[in-house]
């Protein structure tokens, strides 16, 4: 087991007032370490996207601290969280938010170009990257023009790019059909994931769990299980 | 810094001209202002200038009026004692009275036509036009004219030397042909002659002297000699002055210059509200973009400077396309019409400028604001 990516304490998240008041996310602690894969997995509304927000630098929790890489994030600045997201995290969304009127290449060139790298330089990384999800040949059409699970991983490709320690796919597989969901996985697992990496998925797709490091299981805003190493915690 | 924006400003750049349909949306809304803003200002600028067109004409530095008087062309005709009492101010060195009047002239062809016409004093001449054919002498022969060569020209028959007219049941002939400076607003040809043989030949009042003409020994006598003109009751303006208050009198006094400005209000209404509202949509389609930019990492300012990348470039865009237009048509217009007065100043462009910028301004205000509303967290839900 590597060293610890990233640690959250007791993490407390509601969103509204009064009686429309929902505690999404109740008491979470948990670790995530380097060279694991981590599935965070729950029925829907158990406060997965919530925790991912939070664990990520997006949302703040209204009680609790995230440690990424030893920094106390929820106590940074604004500007200081949106570059430790540039530099150090890589995301994939649910339904990939990649830009229409954007190139595939250009879409993975994103953090690049948003860490200042040459536009030209960020494009030729950027079509490795493409190479290393098989769609190189795909570089120069529109991503709307490409099916699911390739638009998937544009997003995926999009994610490394920026060469992050921490990778985070929320439901990566949800809109896929059970193949293409697993080749995805398998993928991640063993061409992204190395021992300086950390990936985090959210799911509730259970046919993907085999590939699981760890697998933490939530209910109701709570962390109802967590297994290291095992295939068969459900 | 440029080059560290030089990226995302290019994607800002991207996202705009790739959504093809509101990019050019966006264009003709601001073309559209920009054109109209442009055509109203011009045209009531180049209605302005030909407006003082005789004022330009005649030259002279100072003009004695009854300060009723607006507009060189609808004078006040004095009493002689204002000649006589301004030849006698210390510093005048020459004094002259100038006749303006109006006239019918029946032509060759048997058509009647409407004509300026101005009457020099008969001693000096002062405020004689430039002769591109005959001689200035001419003017004292019998029956004698000076015909001007601008755009009204045409309208009497394009005369030549020797070429005869009758002006209100007077003969008339043309003994030369003037160049002038700039034509008058009303489409009327002017003819030059003396100003004895004006009044002989046109009906007037008991008083024949529309403007005396000063020239001052030297500039710093002007005020003193207005002072003195002003104790007689009536007014001394220098050329600048008269040229201001022509224009005060057209721009205020005859809702000209409030159509102008209400015309020119309409059209920036008209291309805020769909460049402003173009723009919006844009932002809003695609709020998601900036959300996810925002949450793999893009900080606030990089988004701002984006919009204001988008808005700024599509304003400048806009209003080149739009003074293009205005000049291109007003440039067509003028090879097919003479007497096209719109005029493009740098005042009309600084001022649609400064309209565009606060499009161009508005526009990204409302999408900034938006954007840094926008919560990644929205983004990760989906
Ligand atoms: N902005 C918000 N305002 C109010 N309630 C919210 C908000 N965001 C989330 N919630 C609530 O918090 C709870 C957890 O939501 P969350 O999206 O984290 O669940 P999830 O486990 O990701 O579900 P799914 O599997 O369906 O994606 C839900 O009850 C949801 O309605
Ligand atoms: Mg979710």
């Amino acid at each position: 087991m590597g060293k610890v990516a990233i640690k959250a304490n007791g993490l407390v998240k509601w969103f509204g007032e009064g009686d429309t008041k929902t505690t999404a996310v109740k008491s979470v602690s948990f670790e995530a370490n380097f060279g694991e894969l981590l599935y965070i997995v729950g029925p829907s509304g158990s406060g997965k996207t919530t925790l991912l927000s939070m664990i990520s630098g997006v949302l703040k929790p209204n009680e609790g601290s995230v440690i990424v890489e030893g920094n106390d994030i929820w106590k940074m600045k604004s500007d200081e969280i949106a570059d430790l997201r540039l530099n150090k995290i890589g995301f994939v969304f649910q339904d990939y938010h990649l830009f229409p009127r954007l190139t595939t290449v250009e879409n993975v060139a994103i953090p690049l170009i948003l860490k200042k790298m040459d536009w030209d330089e960020s494009l030729s990384i950027s079509l490795d990257y493409l190479e290393i999800v098989g769609l190189q040949n795909r570089a120069q059409l529109q991503p709307f023009k490409l099916s699911g699970g390739e638009q998937q991983r544009v997003a995926i490709a999009r994610a490394i790019a920026g060469h992050p320690d921490i990778l985070i796919l929320d439901e990566p597989t949800a809109s896929l059909d059970g193949d293409t969901g697993r080749k995805i996985v398998e993928f991640v697992k063993t061409k992204i994931l190395n021992a300086d990496r950390c990936v985090i998925i959210v799911t509730h797709d259970s046919r993907i769990y085999e590939y699981a490091d760890s697998i933490m299981k939530m209910e109701d805003g709570k962390v109802i299980g967590f297994e290291r190493n095992s295939v068969n915690i459900i | 810094m440029i080059k560290q924006f030089r990226g995302i400003l290019k994607i800002a750049f991207k996202l705009l001209v790739n959504d093809k349909s509101k990019f050019i949306a966006l264009l003709v809304g601001i073309t559209f202002a920009v054109f109209l803003m442009i055509m109203m200002m011009s045209m009531f600028s180049g209605m302005l200038a030909r407006s003082a067109a005789p004022v330009f004409n005649i030259g002279a530095k100072i003009w004695v009026m009854d300060p009723a008087v607006n507009n060189a062309t609808s004078s006040i005709p004095m009493p002689d004692y204002v000649l006589s009492n301004a030849k006698s101010i210390n510093g005048v060195k020459y004094a002259v009275p100038i006749y303006f009047g109006n006239a019918l002239v029946k032509l060759k062809s048997g058509a009647y036509q409407a004509v300026n016409v101005v009457g020099l004093d008969d001693a000096t001449l002062f405020g004689r036009p430039e002769l591109i054919a005959g001689k200035i002498e001419d003017i004292y022969a019998e029956n004698a004219f000076f015909v001007v060569k601008d755009s009204e020209f045409r309208k009497l028959e394009s005369p030549s030397i020797g070429a005869q007219f009758e002006i209100n049941d007077h003969r008339g002939v043309i003994v030369g042909v003037a160049k002038v400076a700039s034509s008058g607003l009303f489409g009327v040809p002017t003819l030059y002659t003396t100003r004895h043989r004006a009044i002989t030949y046109i009906p007037t009042t008991r008083f024949t002297t529309s403007f005396v003409l000063i020239e001052p020994k030297r500039e710093s006598d002007i005020p003193f000699i207005q002072k003195q003109i002003k104790k007689l009751g009536y007014q001394a303006l220098t050329k600048a002055e008269f040229v201001e208050k022509i224009s005060d009198f057209y721009t205020y006094q005859t809702g000209m210059g409030m159509n102008v400005l209400m015309m020119t209000a309409i059209s920036f209404i008209v291309g805020l509200s769909i460049s402003g509202q173009t723009f919006y949509t844009f932002i809003l389609e695609n709020l998601e973009r900036f959300g996810a930019l925002k949450a793999i990492g893009a900080k606030s300012h990089e988004l701002i400077s984006m919009i204001l990348f988008q808005a700024s470039f599509t304003a400048l865009l806009g209003y080149g396309l739009g003074v293009g237009l205005a000049s291109g048509l007003m440039m067509l217009a003028r090879l097919r019409l003479p007497s096209y007065a719109s005029q493009v100043t740098y005042t009309n462009l600084t001022f649609a400028f400064v309209m565009v910028l606060i499009i161009a301004g508005v526009s990204s205000y409302i999408g900034v604001r938006k954007v840094l509303q926008i919560q990644p967290f929205d983004i990760f839900r989906g």
